[in-house]
């Protein structure tokens, strides 16, 4: 009885030992979070007021003025890039999980790969010389489209992975009742797999929207409104870029709370997708 | 006796398919070359579903089922029986075309439903499945749809735009898989909030929905408790009456309890096909016997 009581209370040392260090492991994901917002709320809330978020900038010189156009733009660069990265990304995740045979499947893996590791300025040149040049100058959608080829790999690989872990066995049921394949894909493992779906777009959005090298030479800024897309358009994280290496205190506090409301859109953002994608079933039950 | 003697025996169909297998004839001799294996056809009876010439399946290399002939009765219920990996699964999924879906995966042989080549190149596999339904082990209603989207989901995506045959067809499924008078107040809840037993005859109830001629049943029951098994199993005496019912098992009880007729296989081949009590009671080969008085397998 000794012994094993003996050996009892080691186990229960280890396994304290272990559920601390994963612990321990938690704190040190969450904490950068943490910090970050917190840094960000001290040194951004201050200067976020009404006419940060309706007024345009000030010409330089005058204090007061906000990022109105630059709020404005970062939607519509996202919506955009939205346009092309995500009917490409997740029909491009589709294809890989349910119909490519397997040696096609390495190369558009290793693809996807390849085109997640390139620089994101690369992405600049690439919308530089497919959009600007042919239009001639800069544009809106070229910033959008410089953000939605870097959706596309995004988007195609966490497709692909969450659409591989719906189980086999609802395929194999759906082919049994002789519905056609197009409509299993749609609208049985499509459905099943769609928050995770909407999570993968959710976090190349999020991924995007704080992009600002893709956007130098292709959306370029823009100190007014934009009433065209084809004219430049402003967008956040270039508007903290150019005022936060400005000699003005007042474009700095206005960086930090240009910074802030980003992380608060996509932050918005997130919690309003997933809670209109909320599946029937996956949260409580009626 | 051999593959010969198979082919002699009388049909019930026209000139049309005497014709086809006269021409198939030849072939049928080429494919067993001395006729030394034993392919024995299931007795004769009055109407038959499938007929199964030849039908050998492979998994890349392997080769799973073997040279096989087999006739399946309509309205009746035939139970494969045999062990693990001897092609039970795999002759199931051939006959409504679910094997050709595996990667690598190739077949030969002929399978005829109701006198019609299924493996004919003019057929839509879509249009097989669609008259040869299927239930597998794992219970597995879709978990993003309601009881009543789970049965009629067959129908929905299959084009049946009308609310109220649907309303209909599904609870004319539910009755006939027993399961409507336990769902019929919360038809709007998952599919998955059933039981285990449930949700099996709810997947029944989806096969049904879209009125096929045949069930297949792959070990239908071997994840439930014996209580869900029985109801299972009454289920099969009921449905019978009006499809042909398939069912592969690994409970030689069930089979002995709810099938007409047993074909026990072995190593990818048929070793006997009769009827249920001759099979295990009087069988004629030493291997079916020996199976089903579990001396090996």
């Amino acid at each position: 009885m000794n012994t094993s009581s003996r050996y009892h209370a080691w186990r229960k040392i280890k396994n304290l030992t272990m559920s601390g260090v994963s612990f321990a492991c938690a704190i040190v994901v969450i904490a950068p979070l943490g910090l970050v917002l917190f840094y960000l709320i001290a040194a951004g809330a201050g200067a976020i007021d009404w006419h940060f978020l309706t007024q345009l900038p000030k010409p330089v010189g005058e204090t007061g003025g906000g990022m109105a156009n630059a709020i404005v733009g970062t939607l519509a660069l996202l919506g955009l890039a939205s346009l092309i990265g995500v009917p490409v990304g997740v029909l491009g995740g589709v294809y890989l999980s349910e119909y490519s045979g397997e040696r096609m499947n390495w190369w558009i893996r290793f693809g996807a790969d390849v085109l997640n590791g390139v620089p994101s300025i690369v992405w600049g040149i690439v919308a530089y010389t497919l959009v600007v040049v042919p239009l001639k100058g800069f544009s809106a959608y070229a910033g959008g489209a410089a953000l939605g080829f870097m959706m596309i790999p995004l988007i195609i690989r966490t497709t692909e992975e969450v659409l591989l872990l719906v189980p086999n066995g609802y395929r194999e049921a759906a082919l049994a009742l002789g519905i056609p394949r197009w409509r299993i894909n749609l609208q049985i493992v499509m459905k099943t797999a769609l928050r995770g779906i909407v999570t993968g777009v959710l976090l190349a959005g999020a991924r995007i929207a704080g992009e600002t090298a893709p956007l130098l030479f292709t959306a370029f800024g823009n100190r007014f409104w934009t009433h065209h897309l084809k004219d430049p358009i402003a967008a956040l994280p270039l508007q903290i870029f150019t005022y936060a290496i400005s000699p003005y205190d007042d474009w700095h506090r206005q960086a930090w709370a240009g910074a802030l409301v980003l992380i608060l859109m996509i932050f918005l953002i997130n919690i309003g997708v997933r809670a209109l994608t909320r599946g029937r079933f996956s949260g409580a039950t009626r | 006796m051999n593959a010969s003697v198979a082919v002699t025996q009388p049909r019930r169909e026209g000139a049309a398919l005497k014709t086809k297998d006269s021409q198939s004839l030849p072939l049928t001799r080429l494919a067993t070359p001395g006729g030394k294996e034993t392919t024995p056809r299931g007795t004769p009876v009055s109407e038959v579903a499938f007929e199964v010439d030849n039908l050998s399946c492979w998994f890349g290399q392997h080769q799973a089922v073997q040279d096989l002939s087999l006739q399946i009765p309509a309205r009746a219920v035939t139970a494969i029986i045999g062990p693990s990996g001897c092609g039970k699964s795999t002759f199931l999924r051939s006959l409504n075309r679910m094997h050709e879906l595996v990667r690598g995966s190739r077949l030969s042989g002929q399978i005829r439903l109701f006198g019609e080549n299924i493996y004919g190149p003019r057929i839509d596999p879509t249009l097989i499945r669609r008259r040869v339904g299927m239930v597998f082990q794992k219970s597995n209603p879709f978990p993003t749809m309601s009881i009543r989207e789970n049965v009629t989901v067959g129908l929905r995506l299959n084009g049946v735009r009308n609310r109220v045959a649907l309303e209909e067809r599904m609870e004319r499924a539910l009755r006939m898989a027993a399961l409507w008078e336990e769902v019929k107040d919360h038809l709007d809840r998952p599919g998955t909030s059933l039981s285990g037993g449930q949700q099996q005859r709810l997947c029944i109830a989806r096969a049904l929905a879209v009125q096929p001629d045949v069930l297949l049943m792959d070990e239908p029951a071997s994840a439930l408790d014996p209580i869900a098994t029985t109801k299972i199993e009454e289920l099969i005496q009921e449905l019978k009456k009006d499809y042909t019912i398939v069912i592969v098992t690994h409970n030689m009880q069930q089979a002995a309890r709810c099938s007409d007729y047993t074909a026990f296989f072995y190593m990818g081949r048929l070793i006997e096909c009769d009827k249920t009590d001759k099979v295990f009671t009087n069988p004629s080969n030493k291997q079916t016997e020996d199976y089903v008085s579990g001396r090996f397998g």
